[in-house]
């Protein structure tokens, strides 16, 4: 069924389309920085006393005089060659700030990711199966609301009861007080990571959970479901053979179109819990001008939304082409 | 489903049908919506005075919201938030409902026009949106500016796929077929033909641009890439609610976010009633 040529032809056309569309995004990032009143110079040098000479050599440096389209390829070159110039905040290579940023925030996505899609796709299936009752309603009501809600307000109020108001989880800082950051220990490092993943987790429930619901109310209401019913299947047997095979993977493909959406909400999450991840650091970058940075972790974020689409691409394409029609109709 | 709703539609719900009650549900939101907008609106500046003998009060019933450190009333700070919030997400949703309207119909043009803008939509979606909102906000110069051209950029994609989605189905029609076959120009069948069956489309995408806009607007705010501090806006009143959350001021974080959380949830509630009665299919339920 799956035959080498198809896989060749689907890998070499991701490939093709990964490179224009990361040509493009740094390009378009690029002029917009460019042409914003942004001063690299400025940004550099901070509040430090610098010689004119310095300066000089400074603008030079930064190519102040350059036209754009050069300063682009020279950047783009350097890009190409794996430097993406060093962090003016952090003072080291980009692409070290971004390895180790990253790193912190792959864990928080990842753990709410699956949390969530755990949990939305459970409380779908109840849902679904006790379609009009109160129960329904309640988790229909929850996904409602929380869709409303601003993820930066659900995190300052988690922050406020469960770190202020009962003490469990220290308050921002990732780092405990008087701790070097190679003695924090692994009980430390989880501490800091249950508030943020329980945020993104809570709000990521709400799209998965009314989808598996939709879902599971169309296979109940279908033929084979009532052929089944008729052999005599009934409850969680009948759920579990029949509802949970058919769903779990367009639910599956779902959560993973979501990537953009997660990296959102981390962004705004670390922001909160001063969770020294990704996001925090592009926001970091973003105000304080640091502009190699910024375009490293734009790139960055491209790749990470792209590798989410092309799962739920192969899931489309190999394991159940059905999905990309059913999707298209809603 | 018939039980259900008899056994919720008790007291004066009771009498009226799906239509009426969505319609009262329509009229009501809008009715809050609109009365935050016009008192914040004349509440004006003097409203917002510092008062330091009467600084970080607990919520009471001269102050339902609490004071702030600079004993602003937290109610009328909100309150004004709100409105610059809902002001600042109908100017983004307008104009990127016009973009998405203007790129819908440019992509029934022509093959490659079609294959252009599905790029276009593809290549916006390409990276996070709220590090989208970030890079435009900084490429317009950051401020208020920035950040409502970022928002006001940024939201037309879905729209424009419905847009192109139903032009697509739209196109096959036999009307328009013959239209094409009399000799009418595609200017004349955009407009005459397909235009007003989009419409209500369009009012409804609009209306449901609304939430998402003004989230965004409230969380790049928060960030510190939208509007000055000294604005009254929702993003800002809870980043510096931060600084006094170990003090235990919950009321300055609390009410604010509340507040936002309602008017979202107020204008889904009226695209999502607007929408059941627009659909044919659930209109007479």
């Amino acid at each position: 069924m799956l035959d080498n040529k198809k896989i060749a032809g689907f890998i070499g056309k991701k490939i093709l389309r990964l490179i224009s569309l990361l040509i493009v995004v740094s390009f378009v990032s690029f002029m917009l920085i460019q042409f914003s009143p942004i001063d690299p110079v400025r940004a550099y040098i901070g509040e430090m006393p610098v010689s004119e000479e310095h300066k000089e050599k400074l603008e030079e440096y930064w190519g102040v005089n350059t036209p754009p389209q050069e300063k682009f390829l020279n950047w783009a070159g350097d890009v190409l060659k794996g430097n993406f110039g060093i962090s003016l905040i952090y003072r080291m290579p980009v692409t070290d700030v971004i390895k180790e940023k990253f790193a912190a925030s792959l864990t928080l996505m990842a753990a709410s990711w699956l949390f969530s899609g755990v949990l939305g796709f459970i409380l779908g299936i109840i849902a679904g199966m006790k379609k009009g009752t109160w129960i329904d309603k309640a988790i229909k009501t929850y996904c409602y609301v929380l869709a409303a809600t601003p993820t930066f307000w659900l995190a300052l109020i988690l922050l406020m009861v469960f770190s202020v108001y009962l003490g469990w989880f220290p308050i921002g800082l990732s780092v405990p007080i008087g701790v070097t950051a190679e003695n924090v220990t692994f009980f430390d490092w989880f501490l800091r990571l249950i508030l943020p993943a329980l945020t993104l987790s809570l709000l990521g429930v709400a799209q998965i959970a009314l989808f598996t619901r939709e879902k599971i109310i169309e296979v109940l209401s279908s033929d084979y479901v009532l052929f089944a019913k008729a052999r005599g299947e009934k409850g969680s047997d009948l759920i579990l053979r029949h509802g949970i095979r058919n769903v779990a993977l367009p639910a599956i493909t779902l959560q993973f179109l979501g990537f953009s959406e997660l990296f959102g909400g981390t962004v705004l999450v670390e922001q909160v819990f001063s969770y020294p991840g990704i996001g925090q650091a592009a926001v970091a970058a973003g105000l304080r001008s640091d502009v190699p940075l910024l375009l490293g972790i734009v790139i960055v974020s491209a790749c990470f939304v792209f590798f989410g689409n092309s799962i739920a691409d192969v899931i489309y394409q190999f394991i159940d082409p059905r999905i990309k029609q059913q999707e298209a109709s809603i | 489903m018939s039980t259900a709703v008899v056994t919720v539609n008790r007291g004066i719900l009771r009498a009226l049908n799906l239509r009426q009650k969505t319609l009262l549900i329509i009229g009501f939101t809008s009715l809050l919506l609109l009365t935050i907008v016009i008192s914040s609106i004349f509440l004006g500046e003097e409203s917002l005075q510092t008062n330091f003998g009467s600084k970080n009060l607990n919520p009471s019933l001269e102050h339902p919201f609490g004071t702030d450190w600079m004993g602003r009333d937290m109610f009328t700070r909100t309150l004004e938030g709100l409105g610059l919030s809902i002001l600042i997400g109908a100017f983004a949703s307008t104009i990127s409902t016009i973009l998405a309207i203007i790129l819908g119909l440019l992509s029934s043009a022509g093959k490659m026009a079609d294959s252009i803008i599905s790029w276009l939509v593809d290549l916006f979606l390409s990276i996070p949106h709220l590090l989208l909102i970030i890079i435009i906000s900084i490429g317009f110069g950051g401020g208020a500016t920035g950040i409502i051209v970022g928002v006001a950029l940024s939201h037309w994609t879905s729209l424009t796929r419905v847009v192109r989605a139903e032009i697509k189905q739209l196109k096959t029609q036999e009307y328009i077929q013959i239209s094409r076959n009399l000799g009418k120009s595609k200017w004349w069948i955009a407009t005459k033909h397909i235009l007003p069956h989009l419409t209500p489309q369009i009012f409804l995408g609009t209306i449901l641009m609304f939430p998402h806009a003004i989230l965004h607007e409230a969380s790049a705010t928060f960030l510190g890439f939208g509007l000055s501090p000294h604005e009254p806006a929702i993003g800002i009143i809870l980043s510096e609610s931060m600084k006094y959350l170990s003090a235990g001021y919950w009321w300055l974080a609390f009410f604010p976010g509340l507040s936002l959380l309602i008017v979202v949830l107020a204008f889904d509630m009226i695209g999502d009633n607007l929408g059941k009665m627009m659909n044919p299919r659930s209109a007479h339920e």
